[in-house]
């Protein structure tokens, strides 16, 4: 075990997956030389070279596509999209491409796409956006989205040992401010959600970001008992786990740094809907960013993320419901 | 402009190919008379009502995948188009297969799940394509690169058409390609129109000459020949396998049918359709082959033959279940990647690992 990052921890699994898989490469924008834009790949270069730690023309399309090319002759390509926002460049690849391809012809696509995504630092429209929907929308591709630096190694491993295209949505705002206990060395964490605290009175569901801002605001809530759900893995969705904290706790909120509409948080509010109905005891909440682009200027940022009071809020409502 | 060919070549007077035995040159006759044959009667089973959805086919342009696919060894990988049956057929896909891939059966090559030409057998080397336009330039790109780094002597072919160019995935592939010198083979399938569209209407400059402003080799072939098809690619190959980088190759040709078969193709003058009838790729070869006294007639016959017993089979096997349309959207088990495929040119026979000739 040693005490990472968030960031540190990523750049643990890419680093001790070049060194124990020569089919691995990383490719991307500015992640070779200068280490990338968030220096994930900091000093890669030197141990693995500019060949396996590619420092890829400015063209998203081209890093999708030339990635599933790489990974069905036999290599395991991970992507990076300097920003998430930047895979709208690359989506037809990733959705008409890799997406199809084992449905179409039986043919297996393991590229992994990283995507440092989220607000909260004034990125402004087009590097502040938490894309994971589009993807949950498109068969064939796996969707994960860690909130512990654990996970971020762990669910990094487990998305490039995939056999599928696997959309590894990163946090950028957890990279520095997280830190954990981390295994040393290859360990896969499950495609299923994590109990992040236990509870009984109401339970908030999140992932990424969204987790430690859950467990910020219900830290304390007039002593009420709240369950907070960490999905992990957005597809396949742990609709177990969502049903078993329902059935638990009868209350539900349920966070998004996404937009609003059609958000995975919206399918968990419906998953919740047709099944776990019965074990309702108030209706499903939900907190997550209107339907803007997201605005720079701070005032304007703060007032549509969702925010720990705004959570506290939503959930001590539910509690008096 | 390569888009004006003036003159029509007469049947046999093209350069040819020395690297071509005659059994090549018959492989080649053979691969598009199974690639028309084909097509001719997958269009009687779509007026039949066997074939679902639309029907697409590439006659006329038979030398332009024979030609490029004949190339190519077994090691090479290959993005196929949707006017390139003969592709698949040199990769050794059989006739069987594909007419059941058009019927939407469950033995067709994607067991029901796309149609058409939209195929690809990974077990022979070949990819199918996608319907966004040129996404497969990039894939292509993409296997060439996992070659180059690996130190290996092979390369990845795709066409791609002249609609094609107008789309940002043939800048990306074409500038990545040129920026990596990779071995990959570009094959420009200039048929004329784009749907309705005509050239003048898709790019300002032939596209064979931005090959130059990516930094590397464009050449133009009469794409209604499969030798010189055959020749431009075999040579293209060797460059790529030698380190000498990608190849743009613009097959200047004719799609003689409408888009698909709902096309009426009214916008086509017919004096320009009458004018490529005088270039069929087929007549062209079979003259150069009557000339070197091949029985023509009696490779016709087997053919048909051929195709006659493959519409039985495909006639009789089962549609999928239905039960099983969920199936298969993920991989559950390891990622096996494209496997070698057919590879007829005598000049791999003598060659020890098919990578060179």
């Amino acid at each position: 075990m040693s005490t990472l990052t968030y960031l540190q921890a990523i750049s643990s699994a890419l680093r001790d997956e070049l060194r124990a898989d020569e089919r691995v490469l990383v490719m991307g924008e500015d992640i070779g030389v200068f280490g990338g834009a968030f220096k994930v790949t900091d000093g890669f270069v030197d141990e693995f070279g500019t060949d396996r730690v590619m420092d890829t023309p400015l063209a998203e399309s081209g890093i999708i596509g030339t990635a599933i090319g790489a990974a069905v002759v036999g290599m395991r390509p991970v992507c990076e999209m300097q920003f998430s926002d930047f895979i709208s460049c690359g989506f037809d690849q990733l959705v008409n491409v890799a997406g199809k391809m084992h449905y179409r012809q039986g043919l297996a696509v393991p590229i992994t796409v990283r995507l440092p995504s989220g607000g909260g630092f004034s990125g402004g429209p087009f590097h502040s956006q938490n894309p994971e929907a589009w993807f949950m929308h498109s068969p064939g591709i796996k969707v994960v989205a860690p909130s512990t630096a654990e996970d971020a190694k762990g669910l990094l491993h487990t998305a490039i040992h995939d056999p599928n295209p696997v959309c590894f949505m990163e946090h950028k705002h957890l990279y520095r401010r997280i830190k954990g206990e981390v295994p040393e060395g290859v360990f896969e964490t499950p495609l299923t959600a994590r109990v992040a605290r236990s509870g009984s009175d109401l339970v908030v569901i999140a992932y990424g970001a969204m987790v430690h801002t859950a467990l910020e605001a219900t830290e304390d809530i007039d002593g009420a008992s709240v369950e907070v759900l960490d999905l992990r893995s957005l597809v396949p969705l742990d609709e177990d786990a969502i049903l078993d904290s329902v059935e638990r706790c009868s209350k539900v909120v349920i966070v998004d740094e996404a937009n609003s509409m059609c958000a995975a948080g919206a399918q968990v509010a419906a998953l919740i809907a047709e099944r776990g109905f019965e074990s309702l005891d108030g209706p499903v909440v939900r907190v997550a960013t209107p339907d803007v682009p997201i605005p720079f200027s701070p005032p304007l940022e703060q007032a549509v993320l969702p925010s720990v009071e705004r959570v506290k809020e939503a959930c001590r409502e539910l509690l008096a419901y | 402009m390569a888009t004006n060919i003036a003159e029509p070549s007469a049947a046999g007077a093209a350069p040819e190919s020395a690297h071509l035995q005659l059994e090549d040159r018959i492989w080649l006759l053979r691969a598009m008379l199974l690639m028309r044959g084909l097509e001719e009667r997958a269009m009687t089973l779509y007026r039949q009502g066997k074939v679902p959805g639309s029907f697409y086919d590439g006659y006329g342009q038979e030398a332009v995948s024979a030609g490029a696919a004949f190339a190519m060894g077994p090691q090479d990988r290959l993005c196929i188009l949707h006017r390139d049956l003969a592709a698949h057929l040199i990769r050794g896909v059989t006739p069987a297969r594909i007419l059941a891939q058009y019927m939407g059966r469950a033995t067709g090559i994607t067991q029901g799940r796309d149609g058409n030409v939209h195929f690809g057998d990974w077990r022979l080397g070949c990819v199918g394509m996608v319907s966004m336009l040129p996404d497969m330039m990039l894939v292509a790109t993409g296997m060439a690169m996992a070659f180059k780094l690996r130190g290996e002597r092979r390369c990845a072919l795709t066409w791609f058409g002249d609609g094609s160019t107008s789309r940002g995935d043939f800048h990306e592939a074409m500038n990545w390609a040129g920026v990596q010198k990779l071995p990959v083979i570009f094959v420009l399938e200039n048929n004329q129109y784009a749907y309705s569209t005509p050239l003048d209407k898709q790019f300002a400059v032939d596209p064979v000459e931005r090959a130059a402003a990516y930094g590397f080799v464009g050449v133009t072939v009469d794409g209604n020949d499969a030798e010189a098809m055959f020749e431009a690619t075999r040579a293209a190959r060797e460059r790529a396998l030698e380190g000498g980088g990608p190849t743009l190759i613009e097959a200047v040709t004719m799609r003689m049918h409408g888009h698909a078969a709902h096309d009426d193709m009214k916008y086509v003058p017919k004096e320009q359709v009458e004018e490529w009838r005088k270039r069929d790729p087929i007549d062209r070869q079979e003259g150069r082959l009557r000339e070197l006294g091949v029985d023509v007639e009696a490779l016709r016959a087997e053919i048909k033959a051929e195709i006659d017993d493959a519409t039985e089979e495909a006639l009789a096997s089962p549609m999928p279940d239905p039960a099983t349309a969920a199936d298969g959207v993920f991989c559950s088990g390891e990622a096996e990647p494209l496997l070698d495929g057919q590879a007829p040119w005598s000049g791999f026979a003598t060659a020890t690992d098919g990578a060179s000739s």
